[in-house]
């Protein structure tokens, strides 16, 4: 009998399978060896001097994004989770319920520098607030929402019923058996949401290229939340394409300490997560 | 949005959708965003046109085939790279890749729209990867192991029956890749040179382009409030809103209909 395959289909498989194997080294090699290239020059780039204040370093970049970042928590957290438990806790099935949750999907995939047009319409021009920290911290809150919802929502969710069940069941409200047995529980969902989007925050430019952003050395550190303020992110971005004055040192050591930022509240996420799955009682 | 609108009311629609000059200062001014959509179109095509086979392959890598101590690097290794903020893959793009691919292709400078593509690609993939890698990881083990038993090997059962049975979530990861491309902003905005020419042809990649993002971007900082070209960078982003919305609710739509059908 003749075979129907042009190839032994062992042969074909074993060949499928080299493929995948190299698709997955293109992938992560390149990336890789870029990002250990950046560690390398970045390491190399970090003196003292560049954590001095005052002089050409990194401190006023430093300063700002955890000013804006903080901020940004400080608004999106308890928006977001009061949204979460609504939509956890009290909301039905009806059809706004759904709309709602259209719109979170449909918000949270919406580009950043939409955000910040939205931004610079409601709060630099409509509300008078110029551009400023405040300005931008709000910008960067709308865009964090629909993380920080439907991931608190998601931990809200994961509280067993029979928790709520039985606190119901020996004479607690529903609002007492949110605020004691069921916030608590999610508590670290929640905290993990939460440095999920100050990550996010502070990696984000576009979002403040219009709201928040400026670029002056001269006067480095926001004394009021009506200050424009400068963020490393940004600091990066001016460096690289219009700052004719900064050098290669400072610009790889502006990039490595923006991702060892980044990458570390990522890394925290996913380590608070770990625990919480090992904790979990149920 | 609201302030895209009053933009329409002194330029017909068709004009400029279909107007082939984006000229906000010069005299008259002109607000054809044709150059800036077919800029669009070109570096997120050509990010789908990397991203999609090496994703998939990838994804597909890391459920079927990858060892476990392999898989257990990679998938938290891809979900970081989703983590690299924009702007870091953009000053990467102009300090790194362009140069060495202006050097390696002979071209005057290293700010094309194929750099871009190339970039937004390694950016998509990490949406990629993970959500089909689920969507192949949900299709359930008793289809996998009735393909086994009638001889088929495991090459032959992952195209003709996960591959197919896990296309929905593809598909939706395939539209999110695609959301997240088109709406990339400073990446495109360092690395693509900025003119807002019309493409032409396959040489187009190698020539630079600007996107919708990096106008919005590059031009809002110096736009007075409330002009005409203020109100036509508000258009862009209008209709990169809508751009965007379609694609997800592409996405949202496949991944309800894949939850359907295991049901």
């Amino acid at each position: 009998m003749k075979s129907r395959h042009l190839v032994h289909p062992r042969l074909a498989e074993k060949v499928a399978f080299g493929g995948l194997w190299t698709a997955a080294v293109v992938v992560i090699a390149p990336v890789f060896g870029i990002i250990a290239y950046m560690l390398y020059r970045g390491i190399g780039a970090l003196n003292p001097e560049m954590f001095q204040v005052g002089t050409k370093g990194l401190v006023p970049a430093i300063v700002g994004t955890t000013a804006l970042v903080l901020l940004t928590a400080l608004i999106a957290a308890p928006l977001g989770v009061a949204a979460a438990i609504y939509l956890s806790e009290y909301a039905g099935r009806g059809p706004l319920v759904r709309a709602i949750r259209l719109a979170l999907v449909n918000l949270a995939g919406v580009p950043s520098v939409v955000y910040g047009l939205f931004g610079l319409a409601l709060f630099v021009m409509l509300f008078q607030l110029g551009r400023c920290l405040l300005a931008g911290a709000c910008t960067l809150a709308l865009l964090v929402l629909p993380l920080v919802i439907s991931a608190s929502e998601e931990a809200l969710r994961q509280v067993p019923h029979s928790l709520r069940q039985a606190s119901w069941g020996i004479g607690a409200t529903r609002w007492q058996t949110i605020r004691r047995i069921v916030l608590p529980n999610a508590m670290p969902g929640i905290i993990t949401a939460l440095i999920l989007s100050i990550g996010r925050a502070a990696g984000e430019t576009a979002p403040i290229l219009f709201t928040a952003a400026f670029y002056s050395l001269s006067k480095p550190f926001p004394t009021s939340l009506k200050d424009p303020i400068l963020v490393l992110p940004y600091q990066l971005y001016v460096m690289a394409t219009e700052d004719p004055h900064a050098t290669e040192e400072q610009k790889w050591a502006t990039a490595f300490i923006l991702v060892v930022l980044v990458v570390a509240l990522n890394l925290a996420a996913i380590a608070i997560r770990a625990r919480l799955r090992r904790k979990q009682r149920w | 949005m609201r302030d895209s609108l009053p933009i329409f009311t002194k330029y017909p629609l068709g004009e400029l959708l279909s107007g082939t000059r984006w000229a906000p200062t010069s005299d008259p001014e002109r607000f054809g965003m044709l150059p800036l959509m077919l800029g669009s179109l070109y570096v997120t095509l050509g990010a789908m046109v990397i991203a999609v086979p090496l994703g998939l392959a990838t994804a597909v890598f890391i459920a079927e085939v990858a060892p476990k101590p392999v898989q257990e690097f990679l998938k938290p290794t891809v979900e970081m790279l989703a983590a690299v903020p924009s702007v870091v893959y953009g000053f990467l793009g102009l300090l790194l890749v362009g140069p060495w691919l202006a050097d390696a292709m002979d071209l005057p400078v290293g700010r094309f729209a194929g750099v871009g593509a190339l970039i937004l690609a390694f950016m998509a993939m990490p949406t990629i990867v993970s959500v089909s890698e689920d969507a192949i990881r949900a299709v359930p083990v008793a289809l996998r192991e009735n393909s086994l038993a009638l001889g088929a090997t495991r090459w032959q059962t992952i195209v003709r029956v996960v591959l197919p049975a896990g296309r929905s979530g593809i598909i939706a990861s395939i539209m999110l890749g695609l959301g997240r491309a088109i709406g990339e902003t400073m990446t495109v905005l360092m690395v693509t040179g900025n003119a807002a020419v019309i493409p032409q042809g396959l040489a187009g990649m190698l020539k630079p382009v600007r996107t919708m993002t990096a106008t919005i971007a590059a031009e809002m900082g110096e736009t007075a409030y409330r002009t005409e070209h203020y109100y036509a960078l508000f258009a862009v982003g209008l209709l990169l809103f809508i751009i965007t919305f379609i694609t997800n609710s592409i996405a949202d739509w496949a991944v309800r209909s894949a939850g359907g059908m295991r049901e």
